[in-house]
């Protein structure tokens, strides 16, 4: 695995939101006046309810969308002027529906952004074993085989793979761990916490989940109807005095009350 | 004399038409199918499109077939020769349902599939070669199939217009009143046209993938 990037993180921004906006064509906004820095090698979630514009703010950064307001900058230049083929291979995609290809081998899947940036097929190989090792499945036992005859949390695994496949600098995540059952899910969000300290990627990662949010954020931005609200980390999350965000810790600490008496 | 008798005694006739049936058809399905899938894929693109595409292509499929033999009859290089109008007159019959499958094949792709091909750096390209159309595949050939086993019905009518084929049988027989010749076009027709649809059936199957 070759290191990209210091594992530490810095304060240089590799990801810049400026006033960033987002609105429909058909009128309403679904994003309004976001400024927000996401530093070199941290994982900053993105957390708030359906509809509170996290998913934009995501797509915002790979230009699945593009900004209506404001711009967003990635390592330093606006993506509006990067070729956007060019930024998409540089960022891994990974979300709650996975969107593995159906008529694509789990092999062909996790290569599939290798072979699109011409790989030799040796070195191709060489990653997609190291990938199966990486996530935790048997390279052999499911390089054959095809996304449907896997399990939710196979899927899942094979999709952190494709998106690390050429060691992209930077994660997006939107509810990765969403679809699982609590029990997997749990299993794979100390595992990814683990990977997560291990690569050290940027990562912006979205949530509605308060728990999977202080597991994995250094970072919690939390948004309200399409606007930042604040920027907290954990510690500072649980004890703010801001609405929404004491809200969400209540939430949490009622739920641990409940885990704690039978 | 009997139906048995008569196939027998006339087989060699009957395999020529069903030879000028099979070419009648099969070159007015490839036809339609290097002009169709390329316009679904626009009408699955262009969303706009699909009306106006869709709809002239509905329309041509409502012309009664003997009037559209009739109509293209006096078109100058088509009118030259019988069998190249009624190719060009069953390969607009077999557009319609290639044109509307393709498009709705594409248009079935699971959006996240699609936006995670994106999301990867796929051109555009590289996304309709290598993700829609395979994807959209068993619903074209379902598209080929129906198509094929329209214009295996429709091009009895081409006769009319010495085209050949089996209807040659068909016409001969109502003019005659007989009906061994008239079953000597109508079986193989439709012998011809249980075989297309289940070979084509079988096709589909075998690419719609287990899920």
């Amino acid at each position: 695995m070759p290191p990209s990037g210091n594992a530490a993180p810095s304060d240089t921004p590799v990801i810049e939101f400026r006033q960033a906006g987002y609105a429909l064509p058909s009128g309403p906004t679904l994003l309004r006046d976001l400024s927000l820095t996401v530093r070199r090698g941290e994982t900053l979630v993105l957390l708030g309810r359906s509809g509170a514009g996290k998913t934009t703010a995501l797509k915002l950064i790979n230009r699945l969308l593009d900004a209506t307001a404001g711009e967003v900058r990635v390592e330093g230049r606006p993506v509006a002027e990067w070729d956007a083929i060019a930024l998409r291979r540089r960022i891994g995609y990974v979300v709650q529906e996975v969107g593995l290809f159906p008529h694509f081998t789990i092999e062909r899947n996790i290569a599939l952004v290798p072979r699109l940036e011409g790989w030799p097929e040796q070195r191709i190989r060489a990653r997609v074993v190291e990938l199966f090792d990486l996530v935790g499945l048997d390279a052999h036992g499911f390089s054959p085989r095809y996304p449907h005859e896997l399990s939710g949390g196979q899927r899942q695994r094979v999709g952190v793979a494709r998106a690390l496949a050429a060691d992209p600098p930077i994660l997006l995540m939107d509810e990765p761990f969403g679809a699982l059952d609590p029990l997997t899910r749990g299993e794979i969000q100390e595992e990814f916490r683990a990977l997560q300290q291990r690569l050290g990627k940027t990562i912006v990662l979205v949530t509605h989940d308060v728990g999977e949010a202080l597991l994995l954020g250094a970072r919690i931005a939390l948004l309200e109807a399409g606007k930042l609200t604040g920027v907290y980390s954990p510690k500072e999350f649980l004890r703010s005095a801001e609405p929404v965000a004491s809200a969400y810790a209540a939430h949490r600490r009622a739920l641990e009350r409940e885990q704690e008496s039978p | 004399m009997s139906l048995f008798t008569f196939f027998t005694r006339h087989a060699g006739e009957i395999w020529q038409a069903v030879g000028e049936h099979a070419w009648l058809v099969g070159a007015a399905v490839i036809i339609a199918v290097a002009l169709g899938v390329p316009l679904g894929v626009v009408v699955a693109r262009k969303g706009w499109l699909a009306k106006p595409v869709l709809g002239a292509a509905n329309i041509a499929e409502t012309i009664p077939s003997l009037a559209l033999f009739g109509f293209l009859l006096p078109v100058p290089w088509l009118g030259a020769r019988a069998d190249r109008l009624a190719i060009t007159a069953l390969a607009l019959y077999a557009l319609l349902p290639i044109v509307r499958n393709t498009a709705a094949g594409i248009a079935g792709v699971d959006p996240a599939v699609r936006e995670s091909a994106r999301a990867m750096g796929m051109t555009p390209r590289q996304l309709l070669f290598q993700v829609e159309l395979p994807l959209a595949l068993p619903t074209v050939v379902a598209g080929v199939r129906v198509a094929t086993v329209l214009a295996i019905g429709i091009a009895t009518i081409a006769a009319a217009i010495g085209a050949g084929g089996l209807g040659e049988f068909i016409f001969r027989g109502l003019a005659m009143v007989s009906n061994p010749l008239i079953l000597a076009g109508a079986i193989p027709a439709a012998v011809l046209a249980i075989a297309a649809d289940a070979l084509l059936g079988f096709i589909e199957r075998r690419l719609r993938p287990a899920r």
